[in-house]
């Protein structure tokens, strides 16, 4: 494997396999990626209120538990052995980007439908779509507490005592769009929210959308709302139009740009790398394809190790150099667990860091040595192992340490646990 | 080593009973035996483990490496002349001069490689050719049919080691705690962490945090308590054992052996790790310990002189122990080749003159009474290999 294509698994991909067959050109190997990933199958909204219903009246059986397993281990099972590595740790980014976390009972349920089909199917599409459909998801309009919120002068907020909730209108402006760099007040995040009241979620099939989503007109704020110095008509198409604006901004680019910069160059990212693919952003009205090209053509994204992994890039790594695949599923969302990044359970809207100083923290690092050394007793220290977990970018040292070492499961443990797997 | 995280039991009767004490019968029949297995990963310095101090040779072989003569200041412990225990090794020297402990040299497997990959799964199967399964699970299936049932096997730690891998169905137990490697694999990548600036001072903190202080790391002094896996599993291996019902074969591994640098500051740790295991090990099996053996093997020994950085590299022969209250101690058995001119293998290494499947089918055929077709299921082709008798107290 040459250094470049090492590169390209480790830090664009999410680790190589035993077997993969090393890309010739790695940057056109990437671009190549850049497609509609397929669908992931799981069940669908109205299966997913039918088994609410179904607690509802018995709260012993729990098919919300057996739904979530399900989608948690179909996961599992598909960033383990994907042969488009990079195609999926894009989703990933875009899932934490717009990070929603299975806590409350509608979030858990439609958690998985949420990254399936509020993310997935968008992000090599255009931005502007892809927050569209995350905020008419079920678990997104729950996690922010969207769907009960009611406007003041609504029909329903006149009746009973309910009223705005700014959760979502105050993480849209400050996490998913122009951030606090795009400049935004009070006022903003109030009209935000009243322009969001009504989104809201479907009791049954006949009331909603096929994703589950339901625009409630009683409980919306009357009359137009000015957001960001624009008005936006009252009704479902003023928040269309005003998610449309704030996707769009020129600082919701810049935003996203950065945030792609960090990502996949390093921690404090040169704003030059930032201009070029804010540029790419803004040339192509928000495509993400776009965005993934310019991210690739940087060169700076291929000077090699300078980001530290997360626990989950850290556990993908080591089990796709591992050579495993579906039956190591359970395992592997165990390890997220055990090194404290449970799958969809980001302990904030933020989503889970990027940096280096979270996660260059002690006790991860002795959580890492500990579950590598639990590996490596079960693996064996084969030639393709170095090959695919580290290639080239193994330091010569280490190899020979791990050659010499004084069995198997050490020489495993010294490549799985060197400073460079930490890196990527 | 084997290092475990979450209790699991596998294969194992319903009744052994876990953190709780149920002891076997105080004088237990012929079935009662038990045998415990500890395989030492990385070649043990046998030199070092059982020195011989008597030998001329020894001081200009090992130079900084050669302990004090016992009664010394940080000297051997006697043996009774010629050969002196590691000082890091109290108890297995308090079983010795109980006649519990048997300390055998110059051993070494039929193979010659130098390969600690190749030499283990050797000293696993039983051969030096591949075998698909390990000699103690062949030793079980052939056992005598009176003890079918009653005996069963089981390997500590996460993984089934090879040694007990086959057709027999044996148990696995993990107790929980930290997955913590060796003090030696610990400080190596300390080491290479040291030079990040990203990941260096976190590592530190965290081994700190552990209380892997540089002293445990240099192997000078034991991990904390609750950082020592091998003694706990030991100590669980000893409950599990003493059960009535429990298993009656068992096998742990044991790393951090493989010296080749600063051998005199890093053999401390492990022989002190091997020394508590087999302490508690011996106090958790309580009554039961009359009817144990215990064989700690190594794939194979170190060279006779000391190398450039103050270690020893991979050699031939090497030391072996059978420690229990089944066994026949407090003897040095060794056939001691010299360290003069002309008496090392190859010229650098103890010349084997005891061989390791010997002792291991002296305890099979003696301790677990395996017969003649059986010994030789165990351990293929070893005719040349007869069993070593003697070893124990009463023979089965």
């Amino acid at each position: 494997m040459t250094p470049s294509a090492a590169h390209a698994a480790i830090r664009f991909g999410l680790g190589a396999r035993p077997g993969d067959a090393p890309p010739d050109d790695p940057r056109a190997w990437l671009e190549s990626q850049i497609a509609p990933l397929p669908e992931a199958a799981g069940p669908t909204p109205d299966e997913i209120r039918a088994a609410l219903d179904a607690r509802r009246r018995d709260p012993a059986s729990n098919p919300i538990r057996a739904f979530n397993r399900d989608e948690a281990l179909a996961w599992a099972t598909r960033l383990l052995t994907t042969g488009r590595p990079f195609a999926e740790r894009w989703a990933e980014f875009w899932s934490n980007h717009l990070a929603i976390s299975r806590r409350g009972a509608i979030a858990t349920a439609f958690g998985g439908h949420y990254h399936r089909q509020g993310i997935r199917p968008h992000v090599f599409g255009r931005f502007d779509a892809m927050l569209l459909a995350a905020y008419r998801e079920p678990a997104m309009l729950a996690y922010l507490d969207q769907a009960g919120a009611v406007g003041p002068g609504s029909p329903g907020g006149r009746r009973r005592n309910a009223g705005l909730n700014e959760n979502l209108a105050r993480e849209c402006l400050e996490l998913h769009s122009i951030t606090p760099a795009g400049g935004y007040s009070q006022a903003d995040v109030g009209a935000l929210a009243r322009i969001l009241t009504g989104w809201s979620i479907g009791r049954g099939p006949e009331a909603s959308e096929p994703t589950g989503f339901m625009f409630r007109p009683l409980a919306h704020e009357p009359g137009p709302k000015t957001l960001l110095g624009q008005e936006f008509p009252e009704g479902e198409a003023g928040g269309v139009a005003a998610l449309a604006l704030l996707a769009n901004h020129p600082a919701t680019h810049r935003a996203l740009a950065a945030k792609l910069a960090r990502h996949f160059i390093r921690d404090d990212p040169p704003a030059g790398s930032v201009a070029r693919i804010e540029a790419a952003l803004r040339d192509s009205g928000g495509d993400l394809a776009a965005a993934a090209r310019a991210v690739i053509a940087e060169p700076l994204a291929w000077e090699p190790l300078t980001k530290l992994r997360s626990a989950q890039d850290y556990v993908l790594a080591v089990m796709r150099g591992l050579g495993l695949g579906a039956a190591a599923a359970p395992a592997l969302l165990a390890a997220l667990a055990r090194l404290g990044q449970p799958l969809w359970l980001a302990p904030a809207p933020i989503g889970w860091p990027d940096d280096a100083a979270a996660w260059a923290v002690p006790e991860q690092l002795m959580r890492r040595v500990e579950w590598a050394n639990e590996m490596a007793s079960r693996a064996a220290f084969t030639p393709a192992l170095t090959e695919s977990f580290l290639g080239p970018l193994a330091p010569a040292e280490t190899i020979d340490a791990a050659r010499r070492a004084g069995s198997a499961r050490e020489a495993v443990l010294l490549l799985l646990a060197c400073p460079e797997a930490h890196r990527r | 080593m084997i290092l475990q995280r979450r209790s699991f039991l596998l294969g194992l009767a319903g009744a052994v009973a876990l953190g709780r004490s149920r002891m076997a019968v105080a004088a237990g029949p012929l079935g009662e035996r038990r045998l415990v297995v500890v395989l030492l990963r990385g070649a043990l310095d046998g030199l070092a483990a059982v020195q011989p101090y008597g030998d001329p040779e020894l001081a200009a072989l090992r130079g900084p490496l050669a302990l004090p003569e016992p009664g010394q200041e940080g000297g051997v412990l006697d043996l009774g002349g010629h050969y002196g225990l590691h000082p890091a090794l109290p108890h297995l020297h308090a079983l010795y001069r109980q006649d519990q402990a048997l300390l055998l040299h110059a051993v070494a497997g039929p193979w010659r490689n130098r390969s600690h990959f190749i030499a283990q799964d050797f000293m696993e199967m039983g051969a030096t050719r591949r075998l698909p399964d390990g000699w103690l699970n062949r030793a079980l299936a052939a056992e005598p049919e009176a003890a079918q049932g009653a005996r069963r096997g089981l390997a500590l730690g996460l993984q089934l080691p090879l040694i007990l891998r086959g057709e027999v169905r044996v148990g696995s137990y993990a107790p929980p705690g930290q997955q913590v490697p060796e003090p030696d694999v610990l400080a190596r990548l300390a080491q290479w962490h040291a030079a990040d600036p990203m990941l260096g001072p976190a590592f530190a903190e965290g081994l700190r945090s552990r209380g892997f202080t540089a002293a445990v790391l240099a192997g000078q002094e034991p991990p904390p308590p609750g950082m020592q896996p091998f003694v706990t599993l030991a100590g669980a291996a000893g409950r599990l054992l003493a059960a009535a019902r429990g298993p009656r074969v068992a096998a742990l591994e044991l790393g951090g052996w493989d010296t080749h640098a600063a051998q005199a500051a890093r053999l401390p740790g492990p022989l002190g790790a091997l020394d508590a295991g087999m302490a508690a090990l011996k106090e958790n099996l309580g009554p039961a310990w009359a009817e144990t053996a215990v064989l700690v093997l190594t794939e194979f020994g170190r060279t006779a002189r000391v190398n450039g950085t103050g270690g020893t590299d991979h050699g031939t022969a090497g030391a072996a122990f059978v420690i229990g209250g089944a066994v026949r101690g407090g003897r040095v058995i060794a056939d001691w080749p010299g360290l003069g001119p002309g008496r090392l293998f190859e010229n650098r290494d103890l010349m084997p003159t005891l061989d390791q499947r010997r002792i291991a089918k002296g305890l099979l055929a003696q301790h677990l009474g395996l017969g003649p077709a059986a010994l030789a299921r165990a351990f293929p082709e070893s005719d040349d290999a007869p069993p070593l008798t003697g070893l124990l107290r009463a023979e089965a």
